[in-house]
């Protein structure tokens, strides 16, 4: 195997060299890639200080830290920048448009100019958005749901710029789902076989075609709703014959599935990770497959589950409730796969491994409430209350963000060539865990006792836990700054990546770090089994690791 | 994932190897932009697009059914659409999903001239129906904010009256080309065939609208 050291290669003037390159229309899938992941960490700081004032108008029962209005326009930019601009942008487009060429050996994805299209629609996406606080009447004040009636009650300039942002920014999600599907399907190296793909890729065909089905619904709708508001149409006008519960069907068509867009990413970033730092296969791969695909199909049957208490009928609350409790199988199945990965395996408790593991932890949390959610009878319970906060914080955050940071360490050296500080990495995750629990924990209690989202003000009763609540929400905002000081310093002083300093046996680690224009120097490499670790450390053979002589390594 | 037959130390085809392939930069997606030698994904990255705008419409007829079912019409009769029209405009636009079609088999063998005005023709079968939409729009009893039934019908053939247009716009183009010779050819035909696909997915999807909107 030859590896491409990066000194004997000068792409000359294929693209712009050195900083400048992150900011220009680069058709380069890495320099896209990144280009997605910093500018989503930009927006993910702006939600974090959005959670801030939240958390710290929550410290206290009455309205005194902002106004009401403010409140709620805080909390629907918070929400909207969160899921629009952090969490789909991340772990969709940063990692799969770096990842995914490399996983299929190809040298770019299949349509680049639309890659670099469907990026640079998020820069201007979420400055309108950002934007829309400062207009007459202010940003949109009806969470990132924006139900009518209330989203056409509240000040309109505020709601159309919501509506056109969020238009952008799923045009851009098309965009990308349609690049990774003709990607993964289509170009494809010779003599890679589906079943041979790494398990992100499947993961991001699943999320594609989820985001190819259900984004243009969302699309749809928002255009109805836009029309309800500009030109006094009624389609979701009570006062005017429209039906609300439409809208409802219609959003949770989109909006469902996009948990999966937020999450399915996240199962296959994990999948990578954790083989690699346990030396182990990753175990059940064939399953993890068919799990995939089954809660792709699952996921688009089971919106009405947010919908308990909105006038459904007995037959459509059954059908639901019985299909959301099915995507626990499958869902379950992937859970083991990562414990029996992890079992017996040789751990390296390092960042990476730290963040996967927290995120097994509090996704199953979050997997369990979810299922009770799923009830009927304790949905119409807790519905619209803090227990349905904690409950998709758990899987939003402590999943998805959890996965995001054990990515970054993990492959940072891959995007820089140089390794990431240690010990920064394992306090940043203590004071991350510990955060995130102390923040979410105590409002599962909160809604269980009848404490609603979405309002400014509570009973006072409610106040000790509220403040630890806003404790843990301080120790998460002070847990960014050492993984800020690290990323910072060790690009300039970290030590030395290598090419491969996991040993991993997946593309993209066999080439330079980071990697040159086209990947790789010479032919791309067929990697066939992608996860055969097992034999003892330091003895791996890149140019002969395969199959059951690794799996049985030492041991034979 | 093991499919190594035990006992055998350093099989044949290594899981991780760098064979070269026999041409210098194989099949694999050489800086995707050069059409030389890499697989060509535009016509099924379009179809990808078509499933995705077709979800679109899924959404709407979905929202206009429901709509049907729940919130019943006004009693007036004002709200009978009168079909004539309507029907002849289905006519013309399964007419020119034909016509299309032998544009596109012209030119595969060779017959550049017919191919350019086959394309024509469709063209003008496109902008008869546009045609026809507005006199049938002008000739309506109600406006857009009238009432649920008014919006939605409007909503919906409007937006697929767009896609229309733009149809018509892309066939242009392509005629333009053809007729300038070098970009649409017997040889490369990629700008027909998909302006091609998804004139036959407008059609398509006019065919279910005329069926939930006019007949049912
Ligand atoms: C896979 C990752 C998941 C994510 C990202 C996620 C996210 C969310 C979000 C954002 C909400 C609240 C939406 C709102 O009202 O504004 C929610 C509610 C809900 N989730 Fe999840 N969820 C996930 C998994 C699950 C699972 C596995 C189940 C069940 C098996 C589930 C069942 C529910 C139910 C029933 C509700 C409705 C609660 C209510 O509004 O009363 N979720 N989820
Ligand atoms: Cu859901």
């Amino acid at each position: 195997m030859t590896v491409a050291s990066p000194t004997d290669f000068e792409p000359q003037g294929l693209q712009p060299q050195g900083w400048l390159k992150y900011f220009s229309f680069s058709l380069d899938h890495k320099v896209i890639g990144l280009q997605y992941l910093v500018t989503g960490f930009i927006f993910y700081f702006i939600g974090g200080a959005l959670a801030g004032v939240i958390r710290t108008e929550l410290a206290s029962p009455i309205s005194d830290f902002v106004s009401r209005e403010t409140y709620n326009e805080v909390l629907t930019l918070h929400g909207t920048v969160m899921i629009f601009l952090w969490i789909v942008p991340v772990v969709n487009g940063a990692f799969g448009n770096y990842l995914i060429p490399f996983y299929v050996g190809a040298r770019d994805m299949a349509f680049p100019r639309l890659n670099a299209v469907a990026f640079w629609l998020i820069p201007p996406a979420g400055i309108l958005l950002i934007a829309s606080y400062f207009v007459a009447g202010g940003a949109a004040q009806s969470g990132w749901t924006a139900y009518p009636p209330l989203s056409l009650s509240t000040p309109a300039i505020g709601q159309v710029i919501w509506i056109l942002s969020v238009l952008l920014l799923g045009g851009s999600s098309i965009f990308g789902g349609i690049n990774f599907i003709a990607t993964i399907l289509k170009l494809r190296r010779p003599g890679l076989k589906l079943m041979q793909l790494p398990m992100y890729c499947w993961a991001m065909l699943g999320t594609s075609i989820l985001v190819v089905l259900s984004t243009p619904v969302l699309a749809g709708t928002l255009i109805l709703l836009s029309f309800d508001i500009i030109a006094h149409t009624g389609f979701f006008n009570p006062a005017l014959g429209g039906n609300v519960v439409v809208y409802q069907h219609l959003f949770w068509f989109y909006s469902h599935p996009a948990v999966y867009i937020m999450v399915l990413p996240a199962f296959g970033l994990v999948s990578e990770i954790l083989p690699i730092h346990a030396r182990k296969p990753l175990f059940g791969y064939t399953t993890m497959v068919y799990s995939i695909l089954a809660i792709v199909v699952l996921g688009l049957i089971v919106w009405a589950h947010h919908m308990f208490t909105s006038g459904t009928p007995p037959w459509m609350r059954l059908f639901f409730t019985i299909a959301t409790s099915f995507i626990a199988v499958p869902t379950g199945i992937k859970f083991f796969n990562w414990l029996a990965t992890l079992w017996g395996g040789k751990l390296a408790l390092n960042s990476a491994m730290l963040f996967s593991c927290g995120f097994i932890i509090n996704f199953v949390f979050g997997g369990i409430t979810g299922v009770a959610l799923a009830q009927v009878p304790f949905d119409i319970h807790v519905h619209d209350t803090y227990f349905v906060v904690a409950h998709f914080h758990y899987i939003v955050y402590g999943g998805t963000v959890f996965v995001i940071f054990a990515s970054v360490y993990h492959w940072y050296p891959k995007f820089t060539g140089r390794m990431l500080n240690e010990d920064l990495g394992r306090l940043h995750f203590l004071l991350t865990f510990i955060g995130f629990n102390l923040c979410f924990t105590p409002q599962h209690w909160l809604g269980l006792n009848g404490m609603p989202r979405r309002v400014a003000e509570y009973d006072p009763s409610f106040t000790t836990l509220n403040q630890v609540s806003s404790v843990g929400a301080l120790l998460m905002a002070i847990s960014t700054l050492p993984f800020l000081i690290n990323v910072i310093w060790s690009a300039y002083a970290g030590e030395i990546a290598g090419d491969n300093p996991w040993n991993a046996l997946t593309p993209e680690w066999l080439t330079a770090s980071p990697p040159p224009v086209e990947n790789w120097l010479g032919e791309a490499p067929l990697v066939t089994h992608p996860y055969d670790y097992g034999i003892p450390e330091g003895k791996i053979d890149l140019r002969v690791a395969s199959g059951a002589d690794l799996w049985f390594g030492g041991k034979r | 994932m093991t499919s190594l037959a035990p006992g055998s130390p350093n099989p044949a085809g290594a899981a991780v190897s760098a064979q070269p392939t026999s041409q210098a930069h194989g099949t694999s997606a050489h800086a995707a932009d050069d059409h030389g030698g890499h697989v060509d994904a535009r016509l099924f990255g379009l179809a990808t697009f078509l499933v995705a705008d077709g979800m679109t419409f899924a959404g709407f007829f979905a929202a206009y059914l429901t709509f049907r079912a729940v919130n019943p019409l006004p009693a007036d009769s004002s709200y009978e659409l009168e079909l004539i029209l309507p029907t002849i405009n289905t006519a013309l636009l399964v007419i020119s999903s034909f016509t299309f079609h032998r544009a596109g088999s012209n030119l595969r063998s060779g017959n550049q001239s017919a191919c350019r005005s086959w394309l024509l023709g469709t063209v003008a079968l496109g902008v008869a129906f546009l045609a026809g939409q507005m006199v049938e729009y002008f000739n309506l009893p109600f406006g857009l904010t009238d009432n649920l039934f008014a919006s939605t019908f409007y909503a919906l053939t409007g937006f697929h009256g767009l896609h229309v247009t733009l149809g018509v716009i892309c066939i242009l183009i392509v005629w333009w080309q053809a007729r300038q010779g070098g970009r649409i050819s017997q040889h490369d035909h990629f700008g027909l065939e998909a302006a091609e696909l998804y004139w036959h997915f407008v059609d398509g999807i006019w065919v279910v609208l005329y069926g939930i909107l006019y007949l049912l």
